[in-house]
This record gives C-alpha cells, structure tokens and sequence, in this order.
C-alpha cells in the first residue's frame, strides 16, 4: 500500500543488488566469515609478491629462531622467514585447489551427465568406473597414482583430479536424472530439440546447485589432501614454500613448534572457511537438507 | 477428397513392465483430423487419451511398443527415423501442454525460449529477427505489452497468461497441426473461457487442425466439430459435437453428459459408479460392462466394434439411440 502523499524520490525502487549480492547478503554470519578468509587468501594469492616479505627461498636470519618482530612466526631449520613462506606457500596451494576442483567438476559433471541423460550403455560404463574409483580409500589412491607418477605438484594435482571426479559425476548424474523427467523437458523435445541440445539448454542449467555447493567444500579438502600427498613428499619438492611440506619440516622438530604453525593455521583456515561458506550456500538452495 | 491432414489407422500401443507383464494402453484406434478442424478428445484418466498423441510423435518411453498407422499428410509416422520426426515436432505439430509453468524451462526468459523453438527449425533466421517474431507471437495470443513481456521469465506471468504464451509458442513455427493436451486444466473456469476462445480463433485465423484432448466434455463442447470418447484405451464413441450430444448413443457418453453440473440443475449430478479397469487386467468382454447400467450378459463375454449408430459410431452392443433414448433428452 503506497501513501499517496509520499515523495516521488520515496517511491521510486532503491536500484536492485545483482544475483551475487543478494546471495552474500542471505548468508548465514558464519558462511559470511567463511567467505571473508576465503577472499583475503585469494587476494593474498595474487598480490603476495609485491608485499615487503622476507624471501620465502633465502636464508634470511639465523636458524631455528622463535617468532619475533622481525620474523613474526620465527625461522626455520634453514634460517627462512616461515610468516614469508606461509603467506607464499599461497600461491601453490589455493590455484591448486581451484584447478584440480574445476577439472573434477568438469570431467565429472561431464560424464555423470551423459550418463544420467542418455543411460543404457553409457550409463553402465561410466557408473561402473565410478564405482571402481570410489572402492578405494581417497588418499590410498591419490597416493598410489602420485607415486606411479612421481613426486611433483603436476602429478599430484592428476592424481587428485582421479580421485575426486567420481563425486561429482554421481551428483550430476542425479541431478539430471530428476531434472529429465520434468514437463519442460519433453515440451523441448515435442518442440522439436536434439538430445544433445536438450541437454545443454533444458537440463543443465538447472542441475548445477549441488556441484556448486559439494564443488566449494571440496576446496578445502584438496587443500588438505594437496598439502597431505606434500607431507609424504609426493607432492611439492623441496624448496617450494609448499604447507604440507613445510608442516612434515616442522614434524620433526617439535620444539621449533612455530615452523609447523604457520602453515598449520593457514590450512585449517582456508579448511574451515570452505567449510563454513558451503554449508550457508546449501542452507541457502538445497531445500531437501533443512 | 484429398487425404485428411492426421489419419490414424489401428493405432495400438503395448506397454511391457519388469516382470514381463503386458498391458495394451492402446487397443486400435481409428481417428482422422482436418486442416481447419478441431477434434476433442474426451476420457478419463488413463483412457489413452494422451498417450495415442505421444505415440506418433514418438515420445513415449522406451518400453512401449506401437504399431498401426498414424499417417500426416500422408507420410507414415510411427516408424519414422529420429532426425525425420524432429523435424516434424515443434515444426508441422506443435504442442501445449497442461500445466504452463512446468512446461517452461524456469531459467530461460520467455522470449529466448519461444526465439530458440523458432531457431530449431529456421538456421538462417537472426536471433533478433526471431526475438521480433515471439512478439508478434505474443500479439497474436493477446499479451499486452509483448515488448516487455518477452525479457521476463515464466515464473513472472499469471497462470492464464502462461497458457498465451504456450500457445504462442506451439505456433511459433506456423504448424498445420496443434495438439493442445488437457490446455485449461490448470486454470480456474474464466481464464479457461478465455483460452478457448483464443484457440477458436486461432483456428478460424490460421486454419489449423486442432485436436483438443480433455476429460471434461464442457470444455470441447463449445469448440470441437468431432468429439472422439475414449475409454480402455478404445474409442467408445465419435462422431459430430451435435449428434454426441443430443442423441448419444453410448452408455458411457451418456453417463459423462449425466455428470455435467448444468446452470439450472437443481437434481443431484449423476456419477459413473465404480472405476476404469486396470490395463494389466482387462475384462473379456466390452470394458464398460462392468460399469454399465444397461450390460448385457454379451456385454461381458464379446466385445463390441465402432460401427454407425444412428448419428455418431459407437462400440456398444445396445446403443441407446436403439433402446431407451431417455437419456438423451
């Protein structure tokens, strides 16, 4: 009900927020903290050279020192400045993680799609592999493929990719098998549509929801599972400011504590945040989990 | 005579489950369709009503099996190759469905979706050109506003205006045939007033074939110039609106017309007592007996074939136009 005696500039509509901004603002505090760390990290990826850090490669101080103002979180065995290093040890993990999650949805919204669309044989085929892949322990197999490979960021990153692909081919499978049947669909086909196109207009762009929700948990994950094969030495090489290898540094000196604290606290952050951020967006679209 | 533009012949459909039973959803149905005329299709749920029309344009699931004819301008559909019929779905027949909000894809804005049904079927057509024609489109089923209509998307119009836009949209491609399935079910009784209007004047305008399947004969009525009844997945009766109305010859026809609420009425509505059979176990005889008020033991045992019954053909041993023509006052 408008008052009629309300100021036109009152009346007039506020200019909407975009579809983004309207998300950010429906989130839970939590997700929003989440997203907040997740954008600091992000930034920091990207500007991390040019800050006025101690080089992350260099003996910068004598070893072994405990945090101090010149070293916030101390140096370690090699006399390297290990706040440089956390903070450096960035730019490996988080494009990492953002690669190997884009390939594991791309190879597996691909596959789960066509199998959920088309079923028959390719369905058979397709699940069956899922089913092989997803017998084995994850990290057992990131291990077993990454050492077949050899140690390397490149092969441990593949090997990743193999392990997580199976997930989101199942979603996407679902997904579209539910989406399929809808009216919309066969109005398509009644209208005269291929299958392919079909798929691509009519039923992708509707099963997108859980693979974007799974796709921004799993983040933190590879993360944690990247920085897992580095701790075993499958994964960075020395002397990549690499968190899971600077952590297995840090294991063995347990009283240096500070060198295995900075990469510790950087994992569980992104970990945590990712975590937060995906359980807001699936408060936010999943309706079937409330 | 030149050909009608839909000629079904012996259409059966046989549907097989997991453990091997058999149900014939379809048991021969002879039906024809002309430029310019509106055929409605009357039956319960389940009578095949729909199903019959899914069937020539292949788009029952992959279970079913079809044979018979079902012939459009001539060229034998059941059995034709996949690239063949899409290029006859959306194009030469188009479809509305009954309820306008699941048939629209929810992510797609009006106008795009309308333009790419255009697109399918016309390669050289420009996207704006397209976008030009779902206006006029949307002229044509009194949208007001078509300019502004055709950026929004379906969850952003009314119920009957939904239906328009369904309409424009089987139209787009300028088919000979629309196949309208159950189009006012899901809108209240004015808005369905006016969408039978609209495609009674489409007809008239565009001198399409209309077949306008429903389980409400009120709603084909007032529209249809053939009325075909189905029950069990036969034809019962078919002939002239007029004649299937005023002088109904099967039981079934009769008892529909019975449960009519009419503006005067002031007596109970007559129902049908009991329920269609299951497809998986039909009786031997005709499938209304059990049903039937009038059956006769050879009702149960034989039955009966579509032949002429005074005005309209009906399948029935004793058609009322023969014996009591009490209900058809």
């Amino acid at each position: 009900m408008t008052d009629a005696s309300q100021p036109a500039a009152q009346i007039a509509p506020r200019r909407t927020p975009g579809p983004i901004a309207r998300t950010m603002r429906r989130l839970p505090l939590t997700a929003k903290i989440g997203a907040a760390i997740l954008l600091m990290w992000l930034i920091t990826v990207v500007t991390v050279q040019l800050w006025p850090l101690a080089d992350p490669l260099q003996m910068v101080g004598r070893r072994l020192q405990p945090p101090s103002m010149d070293h916030w979180l101390g140096t370690d065995a090699l006399g390297r400045d290990v706040f440089s290093r956390t903070l450096h040890g960035a730019v490996w993990s988080i494009p990492i993680a953002i690669v190997v999650v884009a390939c594991a949805v791309a190879i597996g919204s691909f596959l789960g799609a066509i199998s959920g669309f088309f079923g028959g044989w390719w369905d058979t085929i397709i699940m069956r592999l899922v089913d092989v892949t997803v017998a084995f322990p994850p990290i057992l197999l990131a291990m077993a493929v990454a050492a077949m490979l050899g140690p390397g960021l490149a092969n441990a990153s593949i090997a990743m990719v193999i392990v997580w692909w199976p997930i989101y081919a199942r979603l996407m499978r679902a997904q579209v098998l539910e989406v399929r049947e809808r009216e919309h669909v066969e109005a398509a086909v009644a209208g005269g549509a291929p299958p392919l196109r079909v798929l691509r207009v009519h039923v992708l762009p509707l099963c997108w929801t859980p693979t974007l929700i799974n796709a921004t948990m799993d983040f933190g994950q590879v993360v944690l599972l990247a920085a897992s094969l580095s701790f075993i030495g499958l994964g960075a090489t020395p002397p990549s400011p690499e968190w899971g290898s600077m952590i297995s540094e840090g294991a063995t000196r347990f009283y240096n504590w500070w060198i295995a604290f900075g990469p510790g606290m950087a994992i569980l952050t992104v970990v945590l945040a990712t975590s937060f951020l995906g359980d807001g967006l699936r408060d936010l679209f999943d309706r079937r989990s409330q | 005579m030149t050909a009608p533009l839909l000629e079904m012949t012996d259409l059966r459909i046989e549907f097989t489950d997991a453990d091997g039973n058999r149900a014939e959803a379809l048991r021969g149905v002879d039906l024809s369709v002309d430029s310019g005329e509106v055929l409605g299709i009357v039956g319960e749920s389940g009578s095949g009503k729909s199903i019959a029309m899914m069937a020539f344009l292949q788009l029952l699931p992959r279970g079913a099996r079809v044979t018979g004819s079902a012939k459009f301008r001539g060229e034998e559909l059941i059995g034709m190759s996949s690239a063949r019929i899409r290029k006859i779905r959306g194009k030469a027949i188009g479809c509305i469905f009954q309820d306008p909000l699941s048939a629209f894809n929810p992510v797609l804005r009006l106008g795009d979706q309308i333009a790419e049904a255009i697109l399918l079927h016309d390669r050289s057509m420009s996207r704006r050109t397209a976008l030009k024609e779902v206006e006029r489109l949307f002229e044509l089923v009194a949208i007001p506003q078509p300019a502004k209509r055709i950026r929004q998307y379906p969850h952003e119009f009314s119920g009957g205006m939904r239906q328009r836009a369904m309409i424009a949209m089987a139209l787009a491609n300028r088919p000979e045939l629309v196949i309208a399935d159950e189009p006012t079910t899901a809108l209240d009784v004015t808005v369905q007033a006016q969408i039978l209007d609209l495609l009674g004047d489409l007809r008239k305008e565009l001198g399409i074939g209309l077949v306008m399947i429903t389980h409400d004969l009120g709603v084909v009525a007032g529209i249809a110039d053939r009325i075909a009844v189905m029950y069990g997945g036969r034809i019962v009766e078919r002939g002239p609106t007029d004649p299937l109305f005023y002088n109904t010859a099967h039981p079934y026809t009769a008892g529909l017309i019975g449960a009519v609420p009419t503006l005067d009425g002031t007596g109970a509505l007559r129902q049908i007592e009991g329920t269609p059979p299951s497809i998986f176990n039909r009786p031997p005889g005709c499938s209304f007996a059990p049903r039937c008020t009038v059956a006769q033991p050879v009702c149960h045992q034989t039955d009966p074939a579509l032949r002429v019954t005074g005005a309209t053909d009906s399948a029935c041993h004793f058609p009322l136009t023969t014996v009591t023509p009490e209900v058809a006052e």
